[in-house]
């Protein structure tokens, strides 16, 4: 288990890296306009894969919404 | 648009003077029948965390085709979040275009421009075009241009207010001076505001809550694709100056009686 935050929370995963992180959500990693950033610096999705996530890494997960 | 009046930003000949945003609709289809009837150059959203949840379908499946997309940093409140933001939209979306909002203020949501300007002139150095809204003083556009945004986004009164184009003269003074495109962001209220903003010199006009929380979205969509072509005819043109008398239209000669 990996101990997290993710999109603000914090909890302990089973993934060591972010595609399987996406996978442990119930996120399809193939969908368009996701984007995933560690510690304040994104992650480009050709290398989700590859990834690792350590203990007490900040992630954030985001998606385009409405706004104006 | 008329091709010999070309609307440019950041060398991209846009395909309106019309930027509108995509929130506060009562629905999606009323949202789509909208924007269809506005003729947007561009549609604004924001960049929001996903539901943990899991992956739910999103507003953006449906207009992400059909519209080059604007994404904003809307709710910002440290240039440090902005950079990151827009560094996700450009990811999500594949476009290195900003709209970039820093906030320094949550009841008024006036920017921050101090706050602005250091992200502005980071994002540039980043590759980013970058559209920040901004104060309605030709100061801060003028600083903004200078650290290289493609385009200064004043406001006409504050985010969500409908109450026009607060500071005219203001706006007329940015648009004489600024050395970059000037769209008028926030505060639009009806028609009419529009229309003004783009006689005043704005090149070109941002519209959401005027359309979306109006009765009827789908008719005030049109009303401001219309507001924005006249706005712009009527600046073409050249309004007369205005006057403190009266000045008579008819001849003053031939006049009967007397």
């Amino acid at each position: 288990m990996t101990r997290l935050t993710i999109n603000g929370i914090d909890e302990e995963i089973a993934a060591t890296t972010v595609a399987q992180l996406l996978a442990a959500r119930g996120i399809d990693p193939t969908v368009r306009f996701l984007a995933v950033a560690i510690n304040g610096a994104v992650v480009r999705r050709a290398i989700w894969d590859e990834t690792a996530l350590h203990p007490g890494d900040t992630v954030e997960i985001v998606r385009p919404l409405q706004g104006g | 648009m008329s091709k010999d009046d070309p609307f440019i930003i950041a060398g991209t000949t846009m395909a309106s003077r019309l930027f509108v945003g995509s929130a506060r609709y009562p629905n999606q289809q009323v949202m789509l029948d909208a924007m269809a009837a506005s003729n947007p150059c561009m549609v604004t959203m924001s960049i929001r965390r996903i539901s943990l949840e899991g992956y739910a379908e999103s507003l953006v499946d449906l207009l992400g085709d059909r519209y080059p997309i604007l994404p904003n940093t809307a709710g910002c409140v440290t240039a440090r979040d902005a950079v990151l933001t827009a560094e996700l939209a450009r990811e999500a979306l594949n476009t290195n275009w900003i709209k970039l909002e820093l906030i320094g203020d949550r009841e008024l949501l006036y920017p921050d421009v101090e706050q602005l300007v250091h992200a502005a002139d980071e994002l540039v150095r980043k590759g980013f075009v970058v559209l920040p809204y901004c104060n309605d003083d030709p100061v801060s556009c003028r600083k903004l241009a200078d650290v290289g945004c493609s385009a200064v986004m004043p406001l006409g009164s504050l985010i969500g207010s409908g109450r026009g184009v607060a500071n005219p003269g203001a706006i007329e003074l940015i648009c004489a001076r600024s050395p970059v495109p000037v769209v008028l962001d926030a505060g639009i209220g009806t028609a009419s505001d529009a229309a003004l903003a783009i006689e005043l010199g704005c090149d070109a006009v941002m519209v959401d809550t005027a359309i979306a929380k109006s009765h009827d979205p789908v008719r005030m969509a049109g009303a401001m694709r219309a507001a924005v072509e006249a706005g712009r005819l009527a600046r073409l043109a050249g309004r007369i100056p205005k006057r403190n008398m009266a000045e008579p239209s008819s001849p003053q000669l031939g006049l009967v009686g007397t």
